[in-house]
């Protein structure tokens, strides 16, 4: 029995128009952002059809040149969703990269026993990030900022020089080629894969990835629903660590070594990616699925400049800029239609 | 027992620890470099580490200044290390395409295009805070993202160097035995001081940082203000961006200004100025920015390596934020000292004002 | 009928503050299959209560026996988990999530740690189909109203302890205030769930300040006033009037006439003129006319939608309804800034979050309003500036009397004198005084309400609101009475209206 008739209508009563409803779905951003990689691509298809863009390899290579981006913008995507931000993403993996050809030109260490330092180390920076964060109620920027400054000095300190690593087992395991049918991707590749795959079911299928978008929703709230949202917070700097460390390492394993100036700026281009994937940087809402589209696009934007051949590199930050202010203000209209 | 009151109204000012701090690292470098005070004068130049540490400072004092005000009303500006590359940019380019590259009037024309360019960043920075209502660090990202492109396309990517005897003054030229800069510098934090304790501007940024809602109810337009804060930032910005290009004769899209948004950040934060808005000091900034300056030269004299620069400014980060925080100082140094910033209620409010928050010891 | 046992029993709790007992030993109980009504008007010591019993606050003296074993709650979740649930006024859920997600958030039915969405939503589904409401748990939260909001929460406070099996399932439910925003259905539909639960067994607790919704939904009532018990009735067993009584303090045959003060009658020409004004969730549509150098105070309980028109005549929310009028010409209520113009001002209740900013001091804060008025480019003069500033805190004895002492410091009375200050250097036409007297010593209120006297003899308008019937009945002209977000009654001021009147009119809501 139900003591109310017009319930089922509630939801859209409140909606009025069909507009409305459809700025408000929260998949739509990342919609969009499938939408303009798919147009890109065809403009792409279109327009340098004889140069080769249509080859399979053009679009795995995507994945191949933007593995690291594609990891790091998962872990901005946990901390981002959560309500926070960090900005040592790039100076973490900078210093990865320096860490691990340290330990393995330098001190020759085995890649596999490094591997492993070097997350723990990322994942150790996160942490304390987050614990400051969550018990000193200190802003997520600024505490990330001090971040970006101790990780970049501390590549600083390991040596001002780049360092290029010839470790036979590194060369070969960055040269290893997955073959998939006529073209292949790289151990990058499959590994940023994988990390966006656990993130999602995380996300998803977990209670830790719940709460996640709880305390992004509202954390005064997610306090009072009891759910341990102090833990939580942490945890997800600890992700962000560990992910940026992870695509330190892969950045390492692509560009084969290590230099204090690796990855300048790098936070920049993943929280642009995580924005433009639909997520809200006000944190709640967005998926890690969308992250992936934003890196795509971000990827597609620099092979279509190199394609052109005329156009200038430069062209990718301004086209980066001008896609993150459209979907801010795709973001502010959704979000200031819900409040109302 | 007479110098203890005037003792503590000294470490009570608000300037006291900015200073004090400047005092010490300037005096840890005498024992390594004893005549670090000596100021010389060579060729009608006045030369000596504290001229230079005022002279390689003053890009940073004129962004942090415009940092000042932006973040005394609440927000923060994550573009002007963008809007001094643009701003640099803009002019060398402009200069460097000029017959006669010292023609005074073509080097003014020039000026006036690069901060023009500076003024529309910062229309635009405050258009997308007070009238869209974006979230300051988001709204700024967009520029610090794009600006630096921006600055690549006007330059063509190459490093534009110009030969102009007029511009090089900016940043490179001296006058009356004085770095000129420092005049602009001097001139600038006047001007700034003036605009804003001289006129209402000051209170009404104050008022509007330290209770948005309360500004409201008194009828105060906190979104002109907001734009003009931004706006003046940018300026400032831009006037930086003139002097690194004119020092070093050449615009740099890529580098120039490049962590400059994250030092006067820092720089406010040590000049006293709460990151949540308020009161602000724009001379502690200045203080705030010599001592990122000295910090600098010190690990430079006393011969650390200067690769652990970052390192140490990481430390001064977390220190000062540490400071800052009234939990942190609730935990390390007991309730007495926490409670200090956080005014006790009145003993007859306490009741209400718990009755208003259900938040309070939920843990 | 012998009673039975109550599943809750709070007996002589005691809470202090700092400086403050909020609570002195209070005794409560609570059956289960009732719905208990908890009263009393701000600082009473309703919230306090709340927050002892569900472990927000820590007790300082007393026990809670929950089902017959003592309890002492270190957190609201082990609260939750032992049964004793809260929903607030304020919705606390997440509104970026689907209904079912945010009944079960916490404890979503996992296996091998995944979640399992079918199951989340089939228990989501039956829980709400059980108790009679009809919500599709697969929607986000956000796409639906307020009410239904709140409705999910109690849902959600309800259903502790189903998933896994876990906690013991709900015996009390605080219900704190969940109706304030609610319009006429949405309050039954949420009445129609209070019932259901109650049949369910569960005990609820409910806080409202609307009266006649006490007298609809509950089965007894227990008044607190100052911290103190004033008593525990069956609802049906004391009437409006005598629960009006319990609250403000005073039975009505005791009550002294103390407006013995004359009242000077030279009240001018129509000031301001209201037709109409009306905001949803806030107060019903209103009429008001207010005249030069009157007094117009507005008496009503707590929440009966004093504030709320207030802030309407300033324009500090939008009105939906109706157009305001002063000095004959129409004001545009975008801001308070066009109210502010016409020469109206507003002393907020909230002084901290609403009237003063903290971190400047006493001088800045007092010339706030005025600079905001003249814009930022015309300063006050420096000498102009000290000499005003000097002679409203002498005026008003400011104390320090130091124009550079930081405002968060100075006293609650102090503070009110400060925005008090703060409008009257701007000479306004109608000073809006909101509760200027909750909160701060006896000198300073005295002084407060002499001075609203002496402005109105200069011939200010003056709309006074307070939560003191008699602070009321002696200073004003007219008296607009407020009833549950209504204004229900303008009466003129004379020999023959009393406080005891007032009362009658707010608890009966109509004019006699």
């Amino acid at each position: 029995m139900s003591t109310t008739t017009q319930r089922p209508t509630a939801a859209d009563s409140r909606t009025t128009g069909k507009a409305a409803r459809v700025l408000g779905d929260r998949r739509l951003p990342v919609l969009v952002t499938a939408g303009l990689f798919l147009v890109m691509y065809g403009v792409g298809l279109s327009r340098y059809q004889n140069y080769g863009f249509a080859e399979a390899q053009v679009f795995l290579n995507l994945f191949i040149d933007n593995s690291y981006l594609l990891v790091a913008a998962v872990g901005a995507t946990f901390v981002i969703l959560s309500g926070g931000i960090d900005l040592s993403v790039g100076s973490v993996i900078g210093f990865t990269t320096m860490f691990t050809a340290w330990l393995v030109e330098r001190q020759g260490l085995p890649i596999v026993v490094v591997i492993p330092m070097a997350l723990a180390v990322g994942a150790f920076g996160g942490f304390l990030m987050g614990y400051v964060i969550q018990n000193f109620e200190i802003q997520p920027f600024i505490v990330t900022l001090a971040g970006l400054f101790l990780f970049r000095g501390l590549c600083l300190v390991i040596s001002k020089e780049s360092i290029s690593i010839g470790d036979a087992s590194v060369s070969s395991m960055a040269q290893t080629q997955v073959s998939l049918g006529g073209a292949f991707l790289s151990i990058g590749a499959i590994v940023a894969l994988v990390v966006l795959a656990a993130a999602f079911y995380v996300l998803h299928y977990t209670r830790f990835g719940r709460r996640v978008y709880a305390i992004g929703g509202n954390e005064q709230s997610a306090l009072l629903m009891g759910l341990p949202q102090g833990g939580t917070k942490i945890a997800v700097y600890t992700m962000s660590g560990f992910c940026s460390a992870l695509a330190g390492l892969l950045f390492t394993l692509y560009i084969q070594s290590g230099d204090p100036l690796h990855a300048t700026g790098m936070e920049l281009d993943a929280i642009a990616a995580v924005v433009i994937g639909g997520t809200l940087l006000t944190g709640g809402s967005g998926y890690v699925i969308g992250t992936l589209f934003g890196v795509l696009v971000l990827g597609l934007i620099k092979s279509l400049i190199q394609f052109e051949g005329t156009l200038s590199s430069w062209w990718t930050k301004i086209a980066t800029g001008v896609l993150l202010c459209a979907f801010i203000l795709i973001q502010r209209a959704m979000t200031s239609r819900r409040k109302t | 027992m007479t110098t203890t009151p005037r003792w503590r109204a000294l470490t009570h000012h608000h300037l006291f620890w900015p200073v004090a701090v400047l005092v010490i690292l300037l005096l840890v470098n005498v024992p390594f470099t004893p005549d670090f005070f000596a100021i010389k004068m060579t060729d009608g130049h006045l030369y000596g580490s504290l001229v230079s540490i005022v002279l390689f400072g003053s890009p940073l004092i004129l962004v942090a200044v415009g940092m000042t005000l932006v973040i005394a009303t609440g927000g923060i500006d994550l573009s002007v290390g963008a809007v001094v590359a643009i701003t640099g940019a803009l002019t060398c380019s402009y200069i460097s395409d000029q017959a006669d590259q010292s023609a005074l009037s073509g080097v003014f024309l020039a000026l006036g295009i690069g901060l023009a360019a500076a003024i529309v960043c910062g229309l635009w920075n405050g258009f997308l805070v007070a009238r869209m209502g974006i979230q300051p660090i988001i709204a700024t990202l967009i520029i610090m993202v794009a600006g630096r492109g921006v600055a690549q396309l006007i330059t063509d990517g190459q490093i534009i160097t110009v030969n102009s005897e007029p511009y090089k003054l900016i940043g490179g030229g001296y006058w009356l035995t004085l770095p000129f800069s420092i005049f602009i510098v001097a001139a600038v934090v006047a001007v700034t001081v003036a605009i804003t304790r001289r006129t209402a501007l000051g209170l009404l940024v104050e008022s509007v940082g330290g209770n948005a809602e309360a500004s409201r109810l008194v009828g105060i337009r906190s979104m002109r203000i907001k734009i003009m804060v931004y706006v003046f930032c940018a300026l400032c910005a831009g006037i930086a961006g003139l002097m690194i290009s004119s020092n070093t004769s050449a615009a740099d899209g890529n580098n120039a200004g490049l962590w400059i948004e994250l030092d006067a950040i820092l720089a406010v934060v040590i000049g006293g100025t709460s990151l949540l808005g308020g009161r602000f000091s724009i001379g502690g900034t200045v203080v705030g920015a010599l001592v990122i300056q000295t910090l600098t030269t010190t690990i430079y004299t006393i011969g650390v390596p200067t690769q652990t620069n970052l390192v140490f400014k990481a430390a001064v980060v977390i220190i000062v934020c540490l400071m800052q925080s009234p939990k942190f100082r609730a935990k390390v140094f007991g309730a007495k000292f926490g409670g200090k910033r956080a005014a006790v209620p009145a003993p007859a409010e306490t009741a209400p004002a718990a009755e208003a928050s259900p938040k309070m010891e939920v843990s | 009928m012998a009673e039975p046992l109550p599943v809750l029993e709070m007996t002589g709790i005691v809470k202090e503050f700092p400086g403050v007992r909020a609570l002195s030993g209070v005794d409560f109980r609570l059956f289960p299959g009732e719905i208990h009504a908890l009263l009393g008007e701000n600082g009473a010591g309703k919230s306090t209560l709340i927050k002892v019993l569900t472990g927000v606050h820590s007790l300082d003296g007393g026990t809670i026996t929950l089902s017959g074993t003592t309890v002492r709650f270190a957190s609201p979740s082990q609260a939750q988990q032992a049964g004793v649930s809260t929903v607030y006024q304020e919705v606390n859920l997440c509104p970026n999530l689907s209904v079912a997600e945010n009944i079960f958030i916490g404890r979503e039915p996992t296996r091998f740690g995944r979640i399992q969405w079918k199951r989340l939503r089939r228990e989501a589904a039956e829980l709400v189909d059980r108790l009679g409401l009809d919500i599709d748990v697969t929607a986000p939260l956000s796409s639906y109203p307020l009410a239904v909001q709140q409705l999910v929460a109690i849902v959600r406070s309800v259903g502790t302890g189903d998933a896994d099996g876990q906690g013991a399932g709900t015996k009390v439910l605080i219900l704190d205030e969940p109706t304030s925003s609610l319009d006429r259905d949405e309050v039954l539909e949420l009445f129609a769930l209070m019932r259901r639960l109650k049949d369910e067994g569960v005990a609820i607790l409910f806080v409202s300040h609307f009266l006649d919704q006490i007298y609809e939904v509950c089965d007894r009532m227990t008044v607190l006033r100052n911290g103190t018990l004033v008593g525990e009735h069956m609802v049906r067993d004391l009437d409006q009037v005598g629960l009006v009584q319990l609250m403000i303090g005073k039975a009505l045959d005791q009550l002294e006439e103390l407006h013995d003060q004359q009242l000077h009658s030279d009240v001018g020409e129509l000031l301001l003129k209201a037709d109409g004004l009306g905001r949803v969730g806030g107060i019903a549509p209103f009429d008001l006319e207010i005249k030069k150098g009157e007094v117009i105070g507005l008496a009503g309980l707590l929440g009966s939608g004093r504030t709320e028109l207030a802030r309407l005549l300033f324009g500090a929310d939008h009105p939906d309804s109706g157009k305001l009028t002063i000095g004959g010409k129409q004001v545009s209520m975008s801001a308070p800034n066009d109210a502010i113009a016409a020469g109206v001002a507003f002393c907020s209740e909230n002084r901290k979050t609403e009237g003063l900013v903290p971190d400047l001091t006493v001088r800045e804060n007092i010339i706030l309003a005025l600079q905001a008025t003249r814009g930022w480019t015309r300063p006050i003069p420096v000498a102009q500036r000290d000499e005003l500033v000097a002679k409203y805190i002498k005026a008003l004895d400011i104390r320090p009397a130091n124009p550079e002492a930081r405002v968060g410091q100075l006293s609650g009375g102090n503070q009110q004198k400060v925005l008090l200050a703060r409008w009257l250097i701007t000479q306004p036409k109608l000073l809006i005084l909101d509760e200027p007297t909750r909160g701060i010593d006896i000198g300073a209120k005295a002084e407060i309400q002499k001075l609203v006297v002496s402005l109105s003899e200069e011939g200010m308008a003056v709309l006074y609101i307070a939560a003191e019937l008699e602070e009321v009945l002696r200073l004003s002209h007219t008296i607009g009475v407020l009833r549950d977000r209504k204004l229900v009654a303008q009466l003129a001021n004379g020999p023959e209206i009393t406080t005891t009147r007032i009362l009658e009119t707010i608890a009966s809501g109509e004019h006699q």
